[in-house]
């Protein structure tokens, strides 16, 4: 009400002189942003429609890295002398914290548009064709390192259990209360592999012990252990980190 | 009173102008957020305070890096269109030999380097601005190998992969902004340069 006021009174005297305040005024308010961008980098990041900007950014590269990827294209496979050793853990808890699953009682449960949704024990599992792959897991923070999983290809695991692979996501749920989501695509790839062996053992407890979705063409994150339950959906299920601000395509 | 026409030289283009303010801000949320995503597992051991990174924590800064990534691209490659089709890189950053270049930058390093002509850069400068837009390229690229791996391994392979790119995309950025810092500087020594990359033009000297 009082802005209005003064403006009416500015107006009557000198639409010149409007105009050169609201262009201070313009450039006090651009200067005042370029400052807050330098000095609090954090808040920034906090304010609401600055998030909604960054988030909307997130979707839409989630959009171009599905345009990007490609089923046809490799990652690369290494000799065994590459392996890191030792290869390093990492979860969102520390090593003492890791979740034991008790092998016998186990059982994996499928849901979603799946045909068959028997649940597997994991004899089953193992006695299912296996194979290996050599590959570079890169972590979202930078680091890489190399590591050689066993197990079976994904996408025949999916056709085996008569799974919908016109849908959008698999969702994954973990034994540690972790979670994480993928494209069908990813989903189907070649080197995608449901893995029950690290370094030709069996799982260790602090790899995902009894099993580790290994995907060479995704960032760690994304690659979930101690699976429990997966489920084939068109609805976005999210994850653990994608729900923190993780990009969730988060494709290598 | 005004100064007629005449006793103004027409220093930047607009296309110019609008692309370095754009270019400058995408480089300066880049550089910071990029900080942010270094400290998560540092490549050397030191790390940026984070009170100049952008982003909080490491999602944050990945998200203002890859969303800023476009900007710069798409800014970037409108000038770049721009300085080749229009002719302005062949103007003003041709020729340039080493020695020129030497020459220049141990007057400036004397600070005896005129500035009279301000629609003529020196060598100093053009050796500067071509290493930004160089460090630009390389950063661009080393980028998209850390960003896809997989999906860019063929470019990947002209600097060592993964890890090889990572380390050049940190001295790229290292050396840019030693160079935008020096830029920066000479702009604060000589701030009638400041102006003419507002409004484009600079009173002829008399």
């Amino acid at each position: 009400m009082k802005k209005r006021t003064m403006a009416t009174s500015l107006a009557a005297h000198s639409p010149k002189l409007i105009r050169s305040v609201e262009r201070r005024l313009f450039l006090r308010q651009g200067l005042s942003v370029g400052a807050l961008a330098m000095l609090s980098g954090c808040n920034l990041t906090d304010d609401e429609s600055v998030q909604k900007v960054l988030e909307g950014m997130s979707r839409w590269n989630d959009g171009a890295q599905a345009l990007i990827f490609s089923q046809s294209r490799l990652a690369p496979e290494f000799p065994e002398s590459a392996i890191t050793k030792p290869f390093p853990f990492n979860a969102f808890y520390t090593e003492a914290e890791v979740t034991v699953v008790d092998g016998k009682d186990y059982k994996l449960e499928l849901a979603g548009m799946i045909r068959d949704k028997k649940p597997w024990t994991l004899p089953e599992l193992y006695a299912l064709p296996q194979t290996s792959q050599i590959t570079r897991h890169i972590c979202v923070e930078g680091w890489s390192a190399i590591g050689k999983w066993s197990g079976v290809r994904f996408s025949d695991f999916l056709s085996r259990i008569g799974a919908d692979t016109t849908a959008k996501y698999i969702d994954f749920e973990c034994a540690d209360d972790y979670s994480t989501s993928i494209d069908m695509a990813t989903a189907l790839h070649p080197q995608t592999l449901l893995t029950f062996r690290f370094a030709d053992q069996i799982l260790p407890p602090k790899y995902g012990f009894p099993m580790k979705l290994r995907i060479p063409t995704k960032l760690g994150f994304k690659n979930p252990k101690h699976i429990v339950a997966m489920t084939v959906t068109n609805e976005y299920p999210g994850g653990y980190w994608e729900d923190q601000g993780y990009n969730w395509f988060s494709g290598s | 009173m005004e100064p007629s026409e005449a006793q103004w030289v027409r220093i930047h283009p607009l296309v110019v102008r609008i692309t370095h303010w754009i270019n400058a801000l995408a480089i300066l949320v880049m550089v910071t957020s990029g900080w942010r995503i270094y400290n998560a597992s540092p490549l050397f051991p030191f790390r940026f305070p984070n009170e100049i990174t952008l982003g909080g924590w490491l999602a944050g800064g990945l998200q203002w890096h890859f969303a800023a990534m476009w900007v710069l691209v798409l800014n970037g490659l409108v000038y770049v269109t721009y300085g080749i089709v229009s002719g302005h890189f062949r103007r003003k950053f041709l020729p340039l030999t080493p020695r020129a270049v030497l020459h220049d930058v141990m007057e400036a390093l004397r600070g005896k380097l005129a500035h009279e002509d301000l629609s003529r850069y020196n060598a100093a400068q053009r050796a500067a601005y071509l290493t930004i837009i160089l460090c630009l390229v390389v950063l661009v690229f080393t980028g998209l190998v850390i960003w896809k791996p997989v999906q860019f391994y063929a470019i990947g392979q002209f600097m060592g992969d993964y890890e090889g790119a990572r380390i050049l995309h940190f001295c790229a950025m290292a050396l840019m902004v030693f160079v935008v810092l020096v830029h920066i500087l000479m702009v604060v020594l000589v701030p009638r340069t400041f102006p003419t990359m507002i409004t484009g033009r600079a009173r002829r000297a008399s």
